[in-house]
């Protein structure tokens, strides 16, 4: 079984987000990149295929040469191979192009992505991509079983939860569900070790068009103070949820 | 045209397709255009309640009964090639989620998720985002001929003053579907997370899920949904979909009640748009302080029972 993982370079959870001063991009200083979450729960899941059924796991990113550290710790979770497109993530609609090309290319038999990227929280990749190649697509996938030819997935939707059948090859989505939190696997000695003479290839890009522009960012607004209230005196903060808020 | 997808859940439209509906509709009076929306499903009642909305036209799709992603939405791209729609609005719900991405390739259209803010400008389209988990809010405008909208629920509100009586079309599609539905289930409670306007979430606070029906009682008094932290979910005290943050879901409901949550960094990037937060916590020095609208130093086990109460006699 042929598994690809795409993955995405976000800020690690706990940073500070913080825009140049003419809120044309991100800024980048003191922020750790990491592993985006989604595709960490990805990259288990293809692991855990891979012992199941044989095959190789590779991962992928578009990015430029500083998502380098983030596949090589791709390689030392336990994936195989890595890919780099070679240059920067603009929208979902360009990001989705070069990928589906890389796949044209390279034929898999799962495609795992995750459900957003946490920094640009698009959502957009994954079905974009299932739509360019012409797969099945599910979104929001919390579970995931292959037998032979046919997969069985649930996905969550609001208040719930679905289950469909498909065949493969299939491009998911995936989420915390997919495998849980205590599977996730963290690289070990060995791992790092052996990760650094795993390949990992960079590939030019095909210059696919960006649809949707960035134009600047901000921040938004700061919350006003809090207002401490007794315990002792719920009525007061029933008359402020209904006075002030006019929330009930 | 503007094409709206009118989504529907148990053979009812969702509070969010009147947010869409409303939202598309007012576009196209801005763009001196007609708005169009696009009902699935065999027995969906009544339909013509969207004027309220103030939309033109219904297209009805009546054989596409189930929410299977690719056949909606191929029969969304063909029907929005067809009548040269330049924008097409969703729903951020987890169908429109499903959806965005395919209607991007199909379409060949900018995708624009998580919007949050009505058209700043209509050539190039340029509107307002959510992004860095409600960190950083973007602008961001389109390049190409049609655009695809989803809109965060709850923040863009309903205007129902319209009165236009729309006019109904079905229109015959066949399904193409690539995964096959085998079953459906409900998992929480009644009111689904994204679209509540209220929220009573708790935390590790709670020490065990045998304590939950405190929390279920101040939701149902209040009519509102039920949430929890991550830890909560990954010990198995509450289902994953109850799980909001940033590697959970992402809400901005009126009123957000905390309950034994600390407030972590990933924790406010779920919940920081809510409008009204109020956090019930026994540590003053809980971060959670710092983004709360209202605050109770208290023990949760004290304090949710009696709020519960006071709002009980505060209805009647
Ligand atoms: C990559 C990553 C992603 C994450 N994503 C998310 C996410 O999406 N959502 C999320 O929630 N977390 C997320 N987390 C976890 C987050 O960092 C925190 O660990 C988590 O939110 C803490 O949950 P908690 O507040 O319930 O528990 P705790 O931090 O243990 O806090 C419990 C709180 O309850 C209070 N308390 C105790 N007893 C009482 C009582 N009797 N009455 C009142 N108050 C009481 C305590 O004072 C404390 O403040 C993520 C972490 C990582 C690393
Ligand atoms: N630059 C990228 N390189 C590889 N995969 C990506 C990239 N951007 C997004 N993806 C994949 O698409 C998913 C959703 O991302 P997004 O649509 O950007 O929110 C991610 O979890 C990844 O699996």
């Amino acid at each position: 079984m042929k598994i690809l993982v795409c993955i995405s370079h976000v800020p690690d959870t706990t940073s500070k987000i913080s825009f140049v001063s003419d809120g044309s991009s991100l800024d980048k200083n003191g922020v750790q990149f990491v592993i985006n979450p989604y595709d960490e729960f990805g990259l288990t899941k293809g692991l855990h295929l891979r012992e199941k059924h044989g095959g190789t796991v590779s991962v992928l990113t578009l990015g430029d040469e500083s998502a380098e550290p983030t596949l090589r710790k791709a390689l030392a979770i336990g994936a195989d191979e890595a890919h780099r497109l070679n240059g920067v993530p603009h929208d979902g609609a360009q990001t989705s192009e070069e990928i589906a090309a890389f796949i044209k290319r390279n034929e898999f038999d799962v495609i795992i992505c995750g459900q957003e990227s946490i920094d640009y929280n698009g959502g957009v990749v994954p079905g974009a991509l299932a739509a360019k190649l012409d797969l099945p697509f599910v979104n929001a996938c919390i579970s995931l079983d292959i037998d032979g030819n046919n997969v069985k997935t649930i996905r969550e939707i609001d208040g719930g939860k679905e289950t469909a059948k498909a065949k493969l090859p299939i491009v998911i989505a995936g989420k915390k569900g997919l495998v849980e939190e205590h599977d996730l696997r963290i690289p070990n000695m060995r791992g790092i070790m052996t990760a650094r003479s795993k390949p990992l290839s960079v590939h030019e890009l095909i210059e696919s068009k960006t649809l949707a522009q960035s134009v600047s960012f901000s921040k938004p607004p700061e919350k006003k103070e809090v207002k401490m209230i007794s315990p002792d005196n719920l009525e007061e903060l029933v008359r402020l949820l209904n006075e002030e808020s006019k929330v009930i | 045209m503007v094409i709206i997808y009118a989504e529907t859940w148990e053979n009812e439209f969702k509070k969010t397709t009147f947010e869409a509906i409303s939202y598309g509709s007012k576009c196209a009076q801005e763009m001196g255009v007609e708005s169009i929306a696009v009902v699935f499903g065999n027995s969906v009642n009544p339909i013509g309640e969207l004027g309220k909305y103030g939309v033109n036209k219904v297209i009805h799709v009546q054989e596409i009964d189930e929410f299977e992603p690719y056949s909606i939405a191929l029969a969304l791209s063909d029907i929005t090639k067809e009548l040269n729609g330049k924008l097409l609005v969703l729903n951020g719900t987890a169908n429109g989620k499903s959806l965005i991405g395919i209607l991007s390739s199909l379409i060949n259209a900018a995708a624009i998720s998580n919007v949050t803010s009505f058209p700043i400008n209509h050539k190039p389209l340029t509107v307002m985002r959510s992004a860095f988990s409600s960190k950083g809010i973007e602008q961001v405008s389109s390049n190409s001929d049609c655009t695809i909208l989803s809109l965060v629920p709850n923040a863009l509100g309903i205007i129902s003053n319209g009165d236009s009586n729309p006019s109904v079309v079905l229109k015959k599609i066949d399904s193409n579907h690539k995964t096959s539905i085998l079953q459906s289930e409900k998992e929480s409670g009644e009111i689904p997370l994204p679209e509540a306007e209220r929220v009573v979430s708790a935390g590790r606070g709670l020490k065990g899920p045998e304590n939950w029906n405190i929390i279920t009682d101040l939701a149902k008094v209040l009519n509102a949904g039920t949430a929890c932290s991550k830890p909560v979910s990954d010990i198995g005290w509450r289902p994953h979909s109850e799980h909001v943050g940033q590697t959970g879901i992402q809400i901005n409901p009126e009123l957000y009640i905390a309950i034994g949550i600390s407030g972590a960094i990933q924790h406010l990037a779920g919940v920081s748009r809510s409008k009204t937060i109020v956090v019930i916590n026994n540590d003053p020095e809980a971060p959670f302080f710092k983004a709360a609208d209202y605050g109770i130093v208290g023990d949760a086990f004290d304090v949710v029972p009696r709020l519960t109460e006071t709002l009980k006699s505060f209805k009647k």
